[in-house]
């Protein structure tokens, strides 16, 4: 192997600075850029920089997850949001370490594609002056002409593709130019999909909406619940499409061991591409998104969402409707709040479980069953108070802020659960007001999103697979023939050089040795 | 055969795949038992193929397994000759013997997969939770080394393959097995039937390069020993050359599938499941860190300085890394690729 290589890259840079000129200092630091050794370790620390990205949990994959660990954390949590280690990957130093591996690969590409063009249109070398000391040399001696075993040399080199160059007794050859082009070409393909991918974080945007069964959606940033745009996208550039879920269904697996398995779950949509535009059908399912214009509406989750009524003191009806419910886990034993600002003389806010099928132990409490909606059943606690809505602060719709709420407790001061089962009634004491289940409705998660440059980024993986195989797998080799007249017998040296490494440069020679000498013998017969 | 047949019949397959493994893998330890006393040293010129003259290290064409069969002509020692060539059959013939055995294994070990696939209904690919990527996975390390046993005289692989699948077979079946069942919605996708193939391919490879690069680290040692043995396993491994050469061309092998796997069919997937084809969840961010390693590793192998021993290490810290990948993110990650199928 220490044959081979030699001639792909720049010699080794000297590795500490020598006392030059600032010019020559710049040229100094761009050859240590460019070294094979500084692409080596740039690619280490890029490998390691991905790490924390994958512990920590990550602002643009799942806030949630963000915050509920920054809830736990609050001593480590203004550390790492210095460091960004809650966006790894749009990070200072992540974005440093990359971009330093492009320069280098572009300085890397340069140099190597204007010698690549150079040597590709080069004539194979004249052979060494010592052919024996070649890697692989065979010598054997025919009858024949030296010119006829020449001549059947280089037939036989030209058929098995090589480019040959005919001396007056030699013949050089060389094959595998596409090697190095295929490097190139991999090399090149790595730049274009970044460039790719770039394009669709700087113009793209992702957002994510949940949507009860039955409702509809138009896409404006007020509809989104999260929104996450790229740099150079405005809400302006939002295309107007809307869409209604008429029917959304979901089935389990009822038995087995992997009872409470989903099997499929799929929402009916009836959309319209922009407003007056005719109405449309479309089965949105896992894996089968609705392509649009400006954005792709992709089915990522579901749960429930249930249906209440909510009367206040005064017996006026101060809410109704779906409450969305968060699940927790796979029995789909779900979180959620209804907040009720309509109430009198004091507003109500509930928090509490969502169970679609409710299940009791003395060690667990209520518990889910099941994930489907069997036997739904609701335990929440009530508070009365200041819901904190008209600060004009922004709050999540899935908590309550307790700030200006109090519990409301039994008589002998206990917390008062409300344990409600689907289609009861539950007064609250004091005369506060009461609650009915109503009904289960269900809600799909949905996510558009829009990723332009996809497919440069998609043709230039394929493009970098395609360089790469003929990087690794077309070998570039020499081979030499020489002929000379002894004792009335013709002395033929032939011998090979590979230039890349785990080739079987000893089969092909003794193949090629096979082809001349044996051909040249037949001959001879006839 | 109903569903609950071939569920059935997928587990006693997988089942005795593993115990015939471990036949293989014992009939292995049998054939380097043997050797310990057979020097393997001094029959490399009676080799099969004739090694040409003047042939360097990079040219070590014909086959690097020191046959027993050769070794009983090697250089006698204390042992008589006779001696000696009845423990030279010996190791031949248990060297054989666990080859065969791993055949067997191996029709088992599909035959329990291609099964586990029609205990489902709808009927659909055996690779949808951690228990049948496992045994995919161990499967996909067994083919490759058969497939590449003739070509590349691998029968001194015999011992490290048939540990492993010994090993992730009963771990599979102790630990990860889940009951046949069909798959989550997520996993409805032929994208999911070519990701997971080339993963597997890509990742066997992977693990027979490891386990050639470990070879060779051991091996390169001993040959600068001065006084390195001249029997045992490591004098009858091939030469550190022939195992680096082979570690390569196995990762050379692996690193366009893996390309393949994480970078075009994953993300493709990915697009139509998740509507983003990169999302940087930690099974991705992992999958990327695997192939810059393997990157790295094939850069490592035309820098100078680090090629040979560097390279080598870079291979396993590559290796180490799917294994994470796989272990780690799946059991105890978060992310969108929790499969595991475990509670
Ligand atoms: C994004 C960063 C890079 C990636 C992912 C990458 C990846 C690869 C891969 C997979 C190979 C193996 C293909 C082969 O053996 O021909 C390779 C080879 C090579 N790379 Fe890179 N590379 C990167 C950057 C660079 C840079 C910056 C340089 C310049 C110093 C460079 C120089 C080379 C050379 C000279 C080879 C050929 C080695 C050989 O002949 O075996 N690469 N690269």
């Amino acid at each position: 192997m220490s044959t081979t290589l030699d001639t792909q890259q720049p010699p080794a840079p000297p590795s500490t600075p020598p006392a030059l000129s600032p010019k020559e200092l710049g040229r100094w630091a761009w050859r240590q850029l460019t070294s094979m050794r500084t692409a080596l370790i740039l690619l280490f620390l890029l490998a390691l920089a991905a790490v924390p990205g994958s512990i920590i949990p990550q602002q643009r994959i799942d806030a949630m997850a963000v915050s509920r660990w920054q809830d736990q954390h609050p001593h480590l949590t203004p550390v790492y949001e210095k460091l960004g280690l809650f966006s790894v990957y749009n990070s200072v130093w992540f974005s440093a370490i990359y971009i330093l591996l492009m320069i280098s690969l572009v300085g890397c590409i340069l140099p190597r594609t204007r010698i690549y063009w150079r040597a590709m249109r080069a004539r194979p070398p004249k052979a060494p002056r010592n052919l024996s000391r070649l890697p692989e040399a065979r010598t054997f001696e025919v009858d024949q002409e030296p010119a006829a075993v020449l001549e059947r040399a280089r037939t036989v080199l030209r058929r098995r593709r090589y480019r040959v160059e005919t001396g007056e007794s030699e013949v050089a050859a060389e094959r595998g130019y596409l090697r190095e082009a295929g490097n190139l070409l991999f090399h090149i393909s790595v730049l274009v999909v970044l460039v790719g991918f770039a394009v669709g974080n700087l113009f793209g945007f992702k957002g994510g909406v949940i949507v009860v069964n039955g409702q509809g959606f138009s896409n404006s940033l007020s509809q989104y619940d999260d929104f996450a745009p790229g740099a150079f996208f405005g809400p302006d550039d939002l295309k107007p499409f809307s869409f209604t879920i008429d029917d959304f269904k979901v089935d389990f697996l009822r038995s087995g061991q992997q009872a409470g398995m989903p099997t499929d779950f799929s929402a009916k949509l009836s959309y319209s591409e922009a407003p007056g535009q005719p109405e449309k059908k479309y089965k949105l399912a896992v894996n089968h998104p609705l392509m649009l214009d400006g954005g792709a509406v992709f089915l990522v989750g579901h749960g429930y969402a249930p249906l209440v009524t909510v009367r206040d003191g005064d017996g006026n009806v101060a809410y109704k409707g779906p409450a969305v419910f968060l699940p927790q886990d796979g029995t789909f034993e779900s979180f959620g709040v209804i907040k009720v600002p309509d109430a009198m003389p004091k507003q109500l806010g509930f928090e509490g479980l969502f169970l679609p099928t409710y299940g009791f132990t003395m060690e667990t409490g209520p518990y889910s069953r099941f994930p489907d909606a069997l036997d739904p059943v609701m335990s929440l606690l009530p508070y009365e108070g200041d819901l904190g809505l008209d600060a004009g602060k922004p709050q999540s719709v899935y908590e309550l802020d307790k700030k200006g709420l109090e519990l409301i407790k039994k008589p002998d001061g206990k917390p008062f659960r409300i344990d409600i089962a689907l289609g009861q009634t539950k007064q609250l004491p004091n005369g506060a007001g009461s609650i009915t289940f109503d009904g289960v409705q269900r809600w799909a998660k949905l996510q558009v999103s829009d990723t332009p440059g996809k497919g440069v980024a998609l043709g230039g993986v394929i493009l970098a697979i395609t360089g790469l195989l003929g990087s690794l797998f077309i070998r570039p080799r020499r081979a030499w023939v020489r002929v000379r007249r002894e004792d009335g017998r013709t002395l033929v040296e032939l011998a090979g050089l590979d230039r890349s490494a785990g080739g079987d440069l000893g089969d092909e020679i003794d193949e090629l040795e096979r082809l001349i000498h044996h051909d040249t013998l037949q001959k001879e017969k006839l | 055969m109903s569903p609950a047949d071939f569920a059935s019949f997928s587990n006693n397959a997988i089942a005795f795949a593993s115990i015939v493994y471990a036949m293989a893998l014992l009939s292995h330890i049998a054939e380097w038992a043997f050797g310990r006393s057979v020097p393997a040293e001094g029959s490399v010129a009676t080799v099969e193929q004739p090694v040409a003259a003047g042939a360097g290290a990079s040219a070590a064409a014909g086959p690097p397994y020191v046959g027993p069969a050769d070794a009983a002509t090697g250089t006698a020692s204390a042992d008589s000759i006779d001696d000696l060539a009845a423990k030279a059959q010996n190791v031949e013939k248990f060297g054989r013997i666990g080859v065969a055995l791993t055949v067997v294994a191996a029709v088992l070990h599909l035959a329990g997969l291609i099964t586990r696939g029609l205990a489902a209904d709808p009927v659909r690919v055996p690779w949808g939770n951690m228990y049948e990527f496992s045994v995919a996975g161990a499967f996909g390390v067994t083919a490759i080394y058969l497939l590449l046993l003739r070509k590349y005289s691998l029968r001194w692989l015999g011992l490290p393959v048939t540990a492993f699948a010994v090993v992730v077979l009963m771990l599979a079946v102790l630990l990860l097995y889940v009951p046949a069942g069909p798959l989550v919605p997520a996993l409805h996708s032929y994208w999911l039937v070519i990701h997971v193939i080339a993963a597997v391919l890509g990742a066997g490879a992977f693990t027979v390069g490891a386990m050639a690069s470990v070879l060779y680290l051991v091996k390169s040692r001993a040959e600068q020993r001065a006084d390195a043995p001249t029997t045992g396993y490591v004098a009858r491994l091939p030469k550190a050359a022939m195992l680096d050469r082979l570690a390569y061309r196995v990762h050379a092998f692996g690193f366009p599938v893996w390309t393949f796997a994480a970078l075009v069919a994953g993300p493709i997937w990915a697009e139509y499941a998740w509507g983003r084809y990169w999302g940087w969840d930690p099974k991705e961010v992992w999958a990327f860190i695997t192939w810059v390693v393997y990157a790295a590793y094939l850069h490592a192998r035309a820098t100078a300085g680090w090629r040979g021993k560097g390279a080598a290490i870079i291979a396993l810290i590559g290796f180490a890394t799917v294994l994470f990948n796989f272990v780690g993110i799946n059991l105890f990650g978060s992310g969108l690729h929790s499969y595991s199928g475990l509670k």
